[in-house]
């Protein structure tokens, strides 16, 4: 008797525990499950009149919030420069709800940190989607995070906008029609870069860096499309989990590049850099824009120069490195749309440093309620896609979007620049291209608009 | 000794069930994301209970487990895409399969000791999940591979994805509980406990070491691999993000934290690993705290929560469990508290004290009192 009292006592414990801790989360999470609901009204779909009383018209939307969620790395490798942009964006929607909000809505921004993990990813999005009934998934960072996602929140219909990642992988409106790209993708980008190369220096010795995934592939691909493979004399690639990158800036040094085209995420081009220094190769620098942001850029040559023992001056190190970008330059005091993100940074998002990361932060922001205001008074989860579908106005990008019904790609086009004490200068105009080995580059003719006086888009 | 091993498999058997009917009637009660969270509890439990074994019982330790969780992972996103086979051959073949790596590991294991063998199973854990870069056709790269994994039809369409996945992935971890629980209390497992507790003498009493060494990484790989598995089907990617160096640590966290060596250990290391941070999360974000403090408190108070456990209970929440059971005087657990940790899976004799135990194994009958 005492012997089987002995056993069972822990497993009875055991069971008894279980049941408590999942009864306990079920009691935190009922009232939020419960409240939004689970499939959207049809009413919502009768947007027209302005003065339609608002309504809970779609999963995470009530009459006076839009609830909407995101992963992002706020811990971890992928953390430094990236874990600014979801404050940045929080920042812009903190903006427009002082102001009257979207239609009187106050966006709620919801957005959990992944560490980069995609395990990670897949947990906190099912449990945005699932629990807090987040009305759309906005900007969640990364190929491989946000692949871990993408076709489950295809098959809940939940829409995922402005993918904060170059990856082509997001146009892809037949299998998956709710998600949308929103930065240049690397395809495009490599094509802009590689033609800048191809027409700049004639007969020189190129080199490539890149990193060893769709995000250097990609980047790769659109570089071969225009630089003639005759020219092209090492390729070398690295893997983000291993710092050591002696090796193949050797091979690019013992192959005589004069050009190293970079594609790399920002502290693998500050290894790249101080490498170089360290071997005495000083070939020209072409780098990706992800891993070009000067203050990013120089703020890690620094702090890699002293984990080394040594000190560097970031600014006189990121100097003449030649790079692209999709947004105005920061240092372009009269650009509407720097003048615009740089008050609402100063009220809303002082602590950040005003970067690349803020900037992009706001743009992607500025454009999702350019999209909410687009899908209507009483939207639901589809009049958010078919607004996105049938194209949005060019806004705080250089070039317009590529969206329709069967292109999901975001902005078009970029500009090349050269960064100049830690700044960048553009040099030349913007350019436009598609994602074929074919298609041509074209200057963009049109001209950037001006950012609204209210700062919020006009609907 | 017959008679007890026939008496208590049928209680194991019961608390499986009874599991089994709680966790089914919750998964119908809970939220969607709820379920999800079940799925990833019964994962980890999966995990770290062939870790548990492997380290509690047998006496090695691995910091590679987390590898063999994408070999797991891997076949059966290979499984699944070129030959979409069910779900259920698949889930055992991914067994089977990393069970032969484990096989191959523990050889090489089987030579090394304390920290050597944790340095050689580190390097196992960092260095495996790199392969799918090296092999970018066959796995995907970084992008990794999907893996589609849907409800039976017999369910019907209306049937949530969610409460399916608790359902398989709370069945395989039962299941897998079951079978060690029952490892643990046969002739292996007292093999296990002697050549933990003394090599030489377990091989004077006729243990083969070496045999009994691997077959432990056999098993502790065959329960990785089946939580690979699982993983794979219930994120739907497989990518080597997903299986870094900190996933083969939090698995020996939780078996740490749970109480090392003991099953039901295993279950609460799991709860805390999974629970914890997304209490964290929620607590952090819902004070309106800065962005920069917010998204570290979850990181905090997983470090928090294992020094306090280390400290107050350095034989983990199941010792916690007996020493209050001990209390309460429900059961002779305060004997048993004051006794080793690993008794748990051992049968219900009368245990000895620590003194006594480190020169003989527990079981009188073939290892013991030589």
């Amino acid at each position: 008797m005492k012997r089987s009292n002995r056993f069972r006592a822990p497993a009875i414990a055991v069971l008894a525990a279980a049941a408590l801790a999942v009864a306990a989360c079920s009691s935190s999470s009922s009232p939020s499950s419960s409240s939004t609901g689970g499939s959207s009204p049809a009413a919502g779909a009768s947007s027209g009149s302005a003065s339609a009383p608002l309504t809970a018209s779609a999963p995470g939307i009530t009459s006076t919030s839009i609830l909407i969620g995101s992963h992002q790395p706020l811990t971890g490798p992928a953390a430094p420069g990236y874990s600014e942009i979801a404050p940045a964006s929080a920042a812009y929607f903190s903006y427009v709800n002082a102001h009257g909000g979207v239609y009187g809505r106050d966006i709620d921004y919801k957005y959990l940190d992944d560490a980069y993990n995609p395990t990670q990813t897949a947990t906190v999005v099912r449990q945005l989607v699932l629990q807090d009934n987040v009305y759309a998934i906005f900007d969640g960072l990364g190929t491989p995070t946000h692949l871990a996602v993408e076709s489950f929140l295809n098959a809940q219909k939940v829409p995922d906008v402005f993918v904060a990642s170059g990856c082509d992988c997001w146009d892809q409106p037949t299998t998956d029609p709710e998600t949308f790209g929103w930065q240049l993708d690397y395809i495009r980008e490599g094509k802009i870069l590689g033609q800048y190369i191809a027409q700049h220096f004639k007969g020189k010795k190129i080199g490539y860096f890149y990193q060893d995934d769709e995000f250097g592939m990609d980047g790769v691909k659109g570089l071969d499309d225009e630089i003639p493979s005759s020219m092209v004399v090492s390729r070398q690639s690295y893997v983000d989990t291993n710092v050591n990158v002696a090796p193949q800036v050797a091979a690019l040094r013992a192959s005589g590049a004069q050009v190293v085209v970079s594609f790399s995420i920002p502290a693998f081009t500050a290894l790249l850099k101080l490498t170089s220094l360290k071997l005495g190769f000083s070939p020209t620098l072409v780098v990706s824009n992800v891993g070009s942001d000067p203050i990013t850029l120089s703020g890690l040559l620094e702090s890699f120069a002293k984990q080394g023992g040594a000190t560097v001056n970031g600014n006189s190190l990121t100097d003449g490195i030649i790079t692209d970008s999709y947004a105005p330059s920061l240092g372009d005091a009269g650009n509407s749309w720097i003048a615009l993100f740089k008050k609402v940074h100063a009220e809303y998002d002082a602590k950040a440093p005003f970067d690349g990361n803020v900037l992009y932060g706001m743009g992607v922001a500025y454009t999702f309620v350019q999209a909410m205001l687009a899908a209507g008074r009483n939207p639901t989860r589809a009049d958010l896609v078919n607004a996105i579908n049938a194209g949005l106005p060019q806004g705080p990008l250089v070039a317009p979007y590529a969206y329709s019904m069967t292109d999901h790609d975001g902005v078009t086009g970029a500009y090349i620049g050269v960064i100049n004490n830690g700044a960048l200068t553009p040099e030349g105009p913007v350019l436009t291209t598609d994602t074929s080995a074919t298609g041509a580059i074209t200057p963009y003719t049109g001209t950037q608009p001006t950012a609204p006086a209210s700062g919020i888009p006009a609907p | 000794m017959t008679g007890m091993t026939t008496r208590s498999t049928p209680r194991v058997l019961g608390v499986a069930l009874a599991t089994a009917v709680i966790v089914a009637l919750l998964s119908i009660k809970l939220n969607a994301f709820r379920d999800y969270q079940i799925a990833e509890i019964a994962i980890e439990v999966t995990a770290v209970a062939g870790l548990t074994v492997l380290t509690g019982l047998s006496g090695q330790i691995s910091l590679g487990n987390g590898a063999f969780m994408a070999v797991g992972a891997y076949t059966t996103a290979l499984l699944m895409l070129h030959l979409n086979w069910p779900f259920v051959l698949v889930l055992v073949l991914a067994a089977v399969i990393t069970a032969v790596a484990g096989a191959v590991v523990g050889v090489a294991a089987a030579r090394l000791h304390g920290p050597y063998l944790a340095g050689a199973t580190l390097l196992l854990g960092v260095a495996l999940p790199s392969v799918a870069y090296a092999y970018q056709g066959a796995f995907g790269g970084d992008q990794g591979l999907d893996v589609n994994f849907t409800t039976p039809s017999f369910l019907g369409v209306n049937f949530p994805l969610t409460r399916w996945e608790a359902w398989v992935c709370s069945a395989a971890a039962l299941i897998t509980l079951v079978l060690l629980a029952n490892l643990g209390r046969s002739r292996v497992g007292r093999s296990w406990r002697a050549v933990r507790d003394d090599e030489v003498a377990a091989a004077l009493a006729g243990v083969n070491v070496a045999a009994t060494r691997i077959l432990a990484f056999v098993v502790s790989a065959a329960c990785a691999g089946l939580a690979g598995a699982l993983l794979a089907i219930v994120t739907g990617l497989v990518a080597p993000g997903a299986f870094t160096i900190t996933l083969s640590i939090a698995l020996l966290t939780a078996a740490v934290i749970g109480g090392l060596g003991t099953l039901p250990g295993a279950v609460w290391g799991s709860l805390v690993i999974v629970l914890v941070p997304t209490y964290a999360t929620d607590v952090a974000t819902s004070h309106g705290l800065s962005s920069s403090v917010a998204s570290n408190i979850p990181v905090a108070a997983y470090g928090a929560v294992l020094i306090l456990v280390m400290l107050i209970f350095p034989q983990g929440i199941q010792g916690a469990v007996r020493w209050l059971l001990g209390l309460f005087g429900i059961s002779s657990a305060r004997t048993r508290q004051r006794a080793d940790v690993p008794d748990a899976l051992s049968p219900a004799d009368d245990t000895p004290t620590v003194k006594q135990r480190r020169s003989a194994s527990p079981e009188g009958s073939s290892s013991g009192n030589q």
